[in-house]
């Protein structure tokens, strides 16, 4: 089995959002960058698909700055045996330039299965997967929660409105993973070590210009403040006024 | 003139509610450009609910029909809104950012080599260009885009566009289209359904959480009942808490890592309000809180709070809401 998995470093989620001063990105001053998590989970199926296996390779590729080798390094403690960074200032807004990065760099690798997280929880996209796997040509199955592999055939199941979806796929295909299709390990100490020796090859990119312009970041709109209507089973009818006479809701 | 085209959404041969808020959505960037809203609907068959989009303002319906595309099948229905984009000029593709409209938006886009703009939540024009607003870092920021390129690709939030009626006579057709056997290599062998009538959390006008508050899972029958009372309309919720100790289907998680709602009324019902849980309600239009600890966060974005004991309130609230549906 020779896998890839696409992994992004993204601001944690505990992260208090300040905008930078050009108005149009998070100021990164003090912010913690993490491991997308749910690309933990690609991860994570990657090693188990391997073991199981028994042999093959997994291949980390990030696209992003110069610290995405931290975000490397994370994968390659958990067992990746490699990573590719492809090094750029800034990461784009624009999904479809990311994904045509990470296809170049996929094209010829000879992968049995691609997976991608189902978003990154910075921008909240859940693009840059199915786009790679058109860019490829290949077979793809998102939001995965549950999959078996025969052969070259695999069945993933996807959590749809009101229901799951059962999808039948051959390989290779891209797979984009949600939380449920496993829980990620937590790298062990001898990971660690290990990671630190393991091949990491940087690769200065040139990104298109794509097509999206990113205007302004700006806070959300103030919730108005918050009003505690009282206490107990006595605030019940003023609860319901204000749902039927102010916020008009009932 | 902004050509607008809607890419809608049905199930079982019934088009999906979802498919209003798109059609209400494009309307919105067509009378901003005063252009029209081609609506697309792919099914097996004629789809119900189709010729009724006039409603909200569509002015054309063209019901695609192949035999493979009774369920969503990702090659086959790419392949026919690919078709279909090139076959005209339009400005605009809108979608809604549904479990189907994730996968297909972004193929789309990839196919044609343009942008997309997910979970949108305002558009405009403005100049003569497209923009969308977008939340990221779960909500705690918005994301004002301009899409340069044509079409510009949106998919819309759901429950953000309420449906507005905009009657006009729309002209419907259906084609027969062309896909590869079986729509694809990526076949749907079959939806398991949830239970018959119950909505989705993130499709529910009302949506009625627990959190860790409830003590046990049994005690969701409270919430249950809550949610019947409002007849129809209310699902339930649950904190990631709860899901992880197997309380509730991850289905039902709203948050970060589940799902994230934007119903017209969320109660939030002993759940703290963490950072990660409000990622995925904090777009509410209302939010109420029901919690014993006056200092709980949620209470911050609550726009009204109850303090107090739950099973007291919970019950009490049921047969209130009861009586006003009755
Ligand atoms: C990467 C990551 C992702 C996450 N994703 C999510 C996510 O998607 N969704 C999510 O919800 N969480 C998520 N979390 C977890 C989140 O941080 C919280 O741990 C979780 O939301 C807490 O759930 P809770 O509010 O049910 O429980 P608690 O925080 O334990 O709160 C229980 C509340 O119930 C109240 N209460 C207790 N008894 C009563 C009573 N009798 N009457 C009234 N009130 C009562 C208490 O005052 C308390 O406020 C995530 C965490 C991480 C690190
Ligand atoms: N800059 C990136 N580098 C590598 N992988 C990425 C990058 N951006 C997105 N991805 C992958 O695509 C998935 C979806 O991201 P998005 O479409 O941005 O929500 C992520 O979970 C990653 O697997």
């Amino acid at each position: 089995m020779k896998i890839a998995v696409c992994i992004k470093r993204v601001a944690d989620s505990e992260t208090r959002v300040k905008i930078a001063a050009d108005g149009k990105a998070l100021d990164e001053a003090g912010v913690k960058f993490v491991l997308n998590p749910y690309d933990e989970f690609a991860v994570e199926e990657a090693l188990r698909r391997k073991e199981q296996a028994g042999s093959g390779e997994v291949v980390v590729v990030a696209l992003g700055p110069a610290a995405a080798q931290e975000t490397i390094r994370a994968a390659l403690a958990m067992g990746v045996d490699r990573g590719v960074l492809l090094q750029v200032d800034r990461i784009p807004a624009d999904g479809l330039v990311v994904a045509q990065a990470l296809a170049a760099e996929l094209k010829d690798g000879g992968y049995d299965l691609i997976l991608c997280g189902k978003m990154a929880i910075d921008d909240y996209n859940h693009q840059v997967g199915p786009m790679v796997a058109e860019l490829l040509g290949l077979p793809c199955v998102t939001s995965i929660a549950h999959l078996e592999l025969q052969g070259n055939t695999g069945v993933a199941e996807r959590e749809v409105e009101g229901g799951i979806e059962v999808c039948e796929f051959p390989l290779p295909a891209v797979l984009t993973t949600d939380k449920g299709l496993n829980e990620p390990r937590y790298p062990a100490l001898k990971g660690i070590m290990a990671a630190k020796k393991k091949p990491l090859d940087i690769k200065p990119t040139a990104l298109a210009v794509g097509g999206l312009e990113v205007l302004a970041m700006t806070p959300p709109p103030d919730r108005k403040d918050g009003r505690i209507v009282g206490e107990g089973v006595a605030a019940i009818p003023e609860l319901l006024r204000l749902l039927r006479e102010e916020a008009k809701v009932l | 003139m902004t050509a607008v085209l809607a890419v809608l959404e049905q199930r079982d041969g019934a088009l999906r509610k979802v498919s209003h808020e798109v059609v209400t959505g494009a309307r919105r960037l067509a009378d901003a450009g005063s252009g029209t809203v081609e609506a697309l609907v792919l099914g097996g068959g004629t789809v119900s609910g189709a010729d009724q989009l006039g409603r909200f303002g569509a002015d054309r319906v063209t019901t695609a029909t192949h035999a493979a595309l009774g369920r969503y099948t990702p090659e086959g229905y790419t392949r026919v809104v690919v078709e279909r984009v090139r076959a005209r000029q339009y400005d605009a593709v809108v979608f809604p950012a549904s479990a189907t409209g994730r996968d297909l938006a972004p193929r789309v886009a990839a196919r044609l080599g343009v942008p997309l703009a997910a979970d949108v939540t305002d558009l405009g024009i403005e100049g003569g260009a497209i923009w969308a607003t977008r939340p990221v870092y779960a909500g705690k920021a918005l994301l004002k885009v301009k899409l340069l390129a044509r079409p510009a690709l949106l998919s819309l939030r759901p429950n953000v566009f309420t449906p507005v009626e905009r009657p006009r006579a729309a002209a419907a057709e259906t084609a027969k289209v062309d896909v590869p056997e079986r729509g694809g290599r990526v076949v749907v062998r079959e939806i398991k359904a949830a239970a018959a009538g119950a909505l989705d959390v993130a499709e529910a006008p009302i949506v009625v959480s627990g959190g860790r508050g409830l003590k046990e899972p049994a005690n969701f029958r409270l919430l249950e009942e809550l949610a019947r009372a409002f007849g129809g309309k209310a699902a339930v919720g649950a904190s990631r808490a709860v899901v992880d100790a197997g309380w509730r289907p991850h289905a039902d998680q709203v948050g970060q890592t589940g799902k994230t709602v934007s119903p017209t009324l969320y109660v939030a019902v002993g759940i703290s309000g963490a950072i990660q849980h409000l990622a995925g309600m904090r777009t509410s239009k209302v939010i109420v809180a029901i919690n014993r600890d006056k200092d709980a966060p949620i209470f911050k974005v609550a726009d009204y709070g109850i303090v107090g004991d739950l099973f007291e309130i919970v019950p009490r609230l049921t047969e209130e809401i009861r009586k006003l549906h009755a």
